[in-house]
């Protein structure tokens, strides 16, 4: 059984920035392994380590830089990536769940992973949605945020638990291949061991262009035009404790001594 | 003339509140367009959750009566033949887990934009205009789009629900339904373990999330509930990483909360966390970041290191 995990790279954003037209401003960002993906790695794995998968792939949809964040998930046991990157990306604002999905259908397509396991959004635009998105458009099965996996080996169904709100779980059985978008908490993401990072070196990370993968240009343009980015205006009039530690907890003591909830 | 389609969304044979909230933000938006505001409800009771569902504002309801409690593949093709035979522009459904689980299908079925997780909507013309966050709440972004049909789903908690009672006509929708496209199938529910302490019993909840970096740190965390004689509360990664029981966690996956006083130490304030606890009466943030969307929230709030105001708030008390 084959594992296809789509692993992006986040920006992360300072305490402080500031904001340069539709866009944070470069010296305030950082990047990072997206979180959900990050569960979605160990997943798969995991699953290789019972047996039960053969080859564990990513994709990711990054410039060079992101190779960085790519050799963390080879450190962490996935045999071989693919990164798919073309100058016609680069103009791109905001790349959609439209545009994602068009890239990452002819990966499949090309792949044919068992199964593909997804993280449940994206930390930085949480858009939610590229998996079901793209389980539709391949035209294989799915599951939205899953937080707990049984797969058999040679098994054509996957048991899994989706996590509702309010402390529920729906117990659901999907027929393979199938997408699953993968929540935190469904496991322990290890550490990337030296030995691991080491090995990342010499595992083949293969650099794909929309050409490589046939997908039209026109096809990443996307649905959605971002036309402004501000800071959100607080709507609560919020009593800002200043003051050295001391004086702020001093403070804090006093108000909750007044609300009578501590003594 | 654009009509709007919105799509109910119950569970165990009860309407969630965002199916009525989604009336509200659909009749805004015909407002606009000067279109229909349609509602469907698909499985379970639908002729229960039509009459519920019958508020100021809607024009026409379609029950979709098959099989009883969610499942993707069912409204997936349900909503798909909906938007066709009812010309819909604008199809609205819940950000829910439920929601992200066919309507991205339906939107890639459809061929057509999709937009998530939105906390306003306006209409000119023929553009959509939505208003989302990105990087964790820090930013808020508008996004255009030009096209239609668009699906659109819309952030829990952000429109009121739509009151008054209403006079729309309710037709059964035949949905052709393809069992032999179904692949998935949901053979229960079951509660996540309820444990030991119920935090959402508490008067004062001192609440502890990501900035607290070690599981070792916690000890200060439990000083600190000892001291106060609160109960001890946290965001997901605290929980997600086994630091504290599940039961533990404040937010949408995890338990609504109502304390006297809530204090978040190290928590950002994601949407999900403060599904769980914006019904707190008061709020306190202590957080290094000015800019944590918890500080929207916050009623007091202290901008400065946990490490140095949580020893000294203890102090207060011993
Ligand atoms: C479907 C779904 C369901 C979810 N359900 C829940 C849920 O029920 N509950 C929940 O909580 N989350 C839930 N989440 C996760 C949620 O999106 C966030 O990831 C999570 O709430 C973040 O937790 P946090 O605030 O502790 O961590 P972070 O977002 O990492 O925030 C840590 C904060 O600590 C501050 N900080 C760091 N160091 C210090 C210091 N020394 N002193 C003071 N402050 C410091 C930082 O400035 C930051 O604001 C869910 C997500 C999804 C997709």
């Amino acid at each position: 059984m084959k594992v296809l995990v789509p692993v992006k790279e986040v920006v992360t954003v300072d305490d402080a920035f500031e904001i340069d037209g539709t866009a944070i401003d470069e010296r305030y960002l950082s990047a990072d392994l997206n979180e959900w993906d990050d569960y979605a790695i160990e997943e798969a794995v995991q699953l290789q380590e019972d047996g039960v998968v053969d080859e564990v792939v990513t994709v990711t949809i990054g410039d060079e830089d992101t190779e960085q964040t790519i050799r963390q998930a080879l450190a962490k046991g996935a045999d071989r990536a693919i990164r798919v990157w073309d100058d016609a990306l680069e103009e791109v604002d905001l790349l959609d769940v439209g545009a994602k999905v068009a890239i990452l259908e002819s990966v499949v397509e090309a792949e044919e992973p068992d199964l593909v396991l997804t993280g449940v959004q994206s930390g930085d635009d949480s858009f939610g949605a590229t998996g079901v998105a793209l389980a539709e458009a391949v035209g294989t099965q799915w599951a939205a945020v899953v937080n707990q996996l049984d797969l058999d080996n040679g098994a054509d169904v996957a048991s899994v638990h989706r996590e509702l709100e309010g402390g529920m779980e729906e117990l659901t059985d999907v027929d393979l291949p199938a997408v699953l978008s993968i929540q935190t908490g469904i496991n322990e993401p290890r550490y990337a061991s030296l030995r691991g990072i080491r090995m990342a070196q010499r595992k083949e990370l293969d650099h794909q262009t929309l050409a490589d993968l046939g997908v039209e240009t026109e096809a990443v343009a996307g649905d959605l035009e971002l036309t402004s980015m501000y800071e959100p205006e607080s709507e609560s009039d919020t009593t800002v404790f200043d003051g050295s530690a001391d004086d702020t907890a001093g403070q804090l003591a006093e108000l909750l001594r007044e609300k009578g909830v501590a003594q | 003339m654009s009509d709007i389609l919105t799509i109910a969304e119950h569970r165990q044979g009860e309407l969630r509140d965002v199916s009525l909230e989604l009336l509200t933000a659909g009749a805004e938006l015909a407002e606009e367009t000067g279109g229909d505001l349609h509602v469907a409800v698909i499985s379970g009771d639908v002729d229960a959750y039509a009459e519920e569902l019958d508020r100021e504002g809607v024009d026409a309801i379609h029950t979709v009566a098959y099989g009883e409690e969610f499942n993707h593949d069912v409204y997936t093709q349900a909503v798909t033949q909906l938007v066709d035979s009812i010309g819909a522009s604008y199809v609205l459904g819940a950000n829910s887990v439920n929601g992200l689980d066919y309507l991205p299908a339906v939107a890639t079925r459809l061929d057509v934009p999709l937009v998530t997780d939105v906390v306003g909507l306006e209409t000119a013309g023929e553009t959509l205009t939505a208003t989302r966050e990105m990087y964790g709440g820090k930013v808020e972004t508008t996004v255009d789009v030009e096209e239609t049909p668009a699906v659109v789903t819309i952030r829990g908690a952000e429109w009121p629900v739509a009151e008054g009672e209403g006079s729309a006509a309710v037709e059964a929708f035949e949905a052709e339904i393809d069992e032999d496209a179904i692949g998935s199938s949901v053979n229960g529910f079951e509660e996540v373990a309820g444990g030991d302490v119920d935090i959402s019993e508490a008067d004062l909840l001192v609440s502890v999330g990501r900035g607290i970096d070690e599981e070792e740190n916690l000890e200060l965390i439990e000083e600190l509930a000892a001291a106060l004689d609160a109960t001890m509360s946290s965001s997901r990664p605290i929980v997600d990483a086994g630091w504290l029981p599940a039961n533990r966690q404040v937010g949408q996956s995890g338990k609504v909360v109502t304390p006297d006083v809530y204090i978040a130490i190290g928590i950002s304030g994601a949407v999900q966390h403060v599904a769980g606890m914006k019904g707190s009466d008061t709020i306190v943030a202590i957080n290094t970041d000015p800019n944590a969307p918890i500080m929207d929230i916050a009623d007091y709030a202290i901008h400065d290191d946990l490490f140095d105001v949580v020893p000294a708030l203890i102090e207060q008390f011993s």
